[in-house]
């Protein structure tokens, strides 16, 4: 299958990353060439593989509920682009 | 007095303990070093003032009989590693000017063992990409040059590059590094230095900005084995702060070098033949088998069919992942935010992407977004998960017939700056040996084995079975005395 300039604005789009005409259109052979090569893995024959999610066998662990630091509002505010009255701000969300 | 700067980090412990100079001589030796060789833009912050303060407590502990690991050991911080109070950014505008205000586990190990920082190091951008030509704050240029008169700006590999360079010009005596797909093993390679990748979970990925999760594993780079050892041994251990650490002791690895191979069985993966590999590195190869025989290892050759799938595999894999990790980077809790008039919250995530992230972030980032859209998951996503578990299985059944692999490192010496830029898919070639093992979550590393034709270093890869670091460190240290390799760039910084 090969990626048109549509697809690649529709992917921009849902990676949340704006992009210009210009731009769309020079990514268009670039990913329709990374994608043919990954297509050959499709030649692989998987039946009855499991999908690998986890290189080392490992448990996954629950720990305590309970919280182990807390009261550090302005450490975690302390990178933010726009913090006002302790919060995160951002633009108008609902008009 | 000799120039301390040229000493391993053993020797550096060594003397420090025995009172033949103080740990402050060597952190000055260091900083001056860092400061004069701003050409190969190794760093992308110094803080010279960080290597004095923890040089002066070196001091004040040996005086008072209170030694650590690595008192008086400054190292070189890869910019991936968040670090309280000093700008991380993982070579990234999105990041720039971002300062934590907590310590990433492997780097608070280390300063607590007594190391001591030079500064954060330069790498590519989220660590994407194996040449450090997508770094925001500039190419980091190798100290190597080809000995034919050619005065091109070679790469130091990727994305540990700044790691490398700085090693290898004596900037600092070891670094951090991160391996996603191989970005510890190649740039040791390309510089003559070397370099452990454990296995995957030794390390802890907290404070690690991450990029492929299921792949992302610290590990150090430095000039010899036994202080690769003796780093790893003061970055691995259990971290309940993340999910995929391993509940396990750390083994003593330095005590443990011994470079008799004897009863050891070293495989040679025949499908890492490649068509088109040049006949130097064909030839060190068979230079590495002789020296592990020559250890007293028998020497056998084993079939990993699937490798010529792990490069795809990994390009589904790891962008997958990293579309997913880098969803974080929004303009909201930290970073830059773009905020163009009148925006909505939607048009701010957009901008701010935009402007935050280099081609090679947004590339893989689309890429990851794609493979695992609605209609294509299951063909590509699901597809490269189920052909990881076949080349995790390869490993399985190679290491029923042998207890180490030896491979080349990469298939070929550090290329030009600029020289694969413009084909993504040339440069993510060069990762074809290195991959196999970072899906596998297996240790393996890459020790000098010699110089190419036109004088530049080339590296060989011992991978071991999960969890065996020990067999690799010690088939490295057997490759390192036989090989002789002291070569160094000469110095035009």
């Amino acid at each position: 299958m090969s990626i048109d300039l549509q697809t690649v604005k529709k992917i921009a789009s849902l990676s949340r990353i704006s992009v210009t005409e210009d731009e769309a259109q020079a990514m268009v052979p670039e990913l329709n060439n990374i994608l043919g090569w990954v297509e050959q893995l499709g030649e692989v024959d998987v039946t009855g593989v499991e999908p690998m999610t986890a290189v080392i066998p490992n448990h996954l662990r629950l720990r305590d509920d309970v919280v182990t630091d807390g009261n550090i509002r302005d450490r975690v505010l302390a990178n933010a682009p726009q913090a006002e009255h302790g919060f995160f701000a951002v633009p108008k969300v609902i008009e | 007095m000799t120039d301390l700067t040229n000493l391993t980090v053993a020797e550096i412990r060594d003397g420090f303990r025995a009172g033949d100079f103080s740990a402050r001589e060597v952190a000055e030796g260091f900083n001056a070093n860092v400061a004069a060789a701003k050409a190969l833009n190794a760093f992308i912050v110094e803080t010279p003032e960080k290597a004095l303060e923890a040089a002066d407590a070196a001091d004040a502990d040996r005086a008072a009989g209170m030694l650590k690991p690595l008192s008086g050991i400054p190292i070189g911080m890869k910019d991936l590693f968040c670090t309280e109070g000093t700008q991380t950014t993982a070579a990234s505008h999105m990041l720039e000017g971002f300062v934590p205000t907590y310590e990433s586990t492997v780097s608070g190990k280390l300063w607590a063992a007594g190391a001591g920082m030079l500064g954060k190091l330069n790498l590519d951008q989220f660590a994407m990409g194996s040449s450090n030509e997508t770094s925001y704050f500039g190419n980091v240029i190798s100290p190597w040059k080809r000995g034919d008169g050619d005065n091109a700006a070679l790469a130091p590999g990727g994305s540990s590059g700044g790691s490398s360079s700085a090693i290898s010009a004596r900037l600092c005596p070891a670094a951090t590094g991160t391996d996603t797909g191989g970005s510890i093993r190649q740039p040791a390679s390309f510089v003559g230095i070397s370099g452990i990748k454990p296995t995957y979970g030794r390390c802890s990925r907290w404070g690690v900005v991450a990029f492929a999760s299921s792949l992302d594993q610290a590990g150090p780079m430095a000039r010899t084995i036994r202080d690769n050892a003796i780093m790893l041994e003061n970055m691995a251990g259990f971290d309940p702060k993340d999910a995929t650490s391993l509940d396990l002791a750390v083994p003593q690895w330095e005590a443990g070098l011994s470079s008799n191979l004897a009863g050891k069985t070293i495989g040679i993966p025949k499908e890492y033949r490649v068509d088109g590999m040049p006949a130097e590195i064909e030839a060190l190869w068979e230079k590495g088998i002789a020296f592990l025989k020559d250890a007293g290892a028998d020497v056998v050759e084993v079939s990993l069919p699937h490798t010529k799938y792990a490069l795809p595999t990994y390009y589904i894999i790891a962008p997958a992942e990293a579309s997913s990790n880098l969803a974080r980077y929004d303009g909201v809790r930290y970073g830059q935010r773009d905020l163009p008039d009148g925006a909505g919250l939607q048009d701010m995530y957009a901008a701010t992407r935009a402007a935050g992230f280099g081609p090679e972030v947004k590339r893989r980032i689309m890429m990851g977004t794609y493979v695992l859209s609605a209609g294509f998951y299951d063909a590509y996503y699901t597809q490269a998960q189920k052909v990881r578990t076949l080349i995790s299985r390869d490993f399985d059944r190679a290491f029923e017939k042998c207890d180490l692999l030896l491979t080349p490192t990469a298939p070929s010496a550090a290329f030009a700056l600029g020289e694969k830029q413009a084909d993504p898919l040339a440069m993510y070639l060069n990762d074809v040996f290195t991959v196999p093992a970072s899906l596998a979550g297996l240790p393996a590393m890459s020790v000098p084995g010699g110089l190419d034709a036109q004088g530049l270093p080339l590296g060989l890869q011992i991978i071991g079975k999960a969890l065996d670091e020990q067999s690799v460190l010690n088939a490295g240290l057997a490759i390192e005395e036989r090989a002789g390799f002291t070569a160094r760039p000469d110095k035009w910084w």
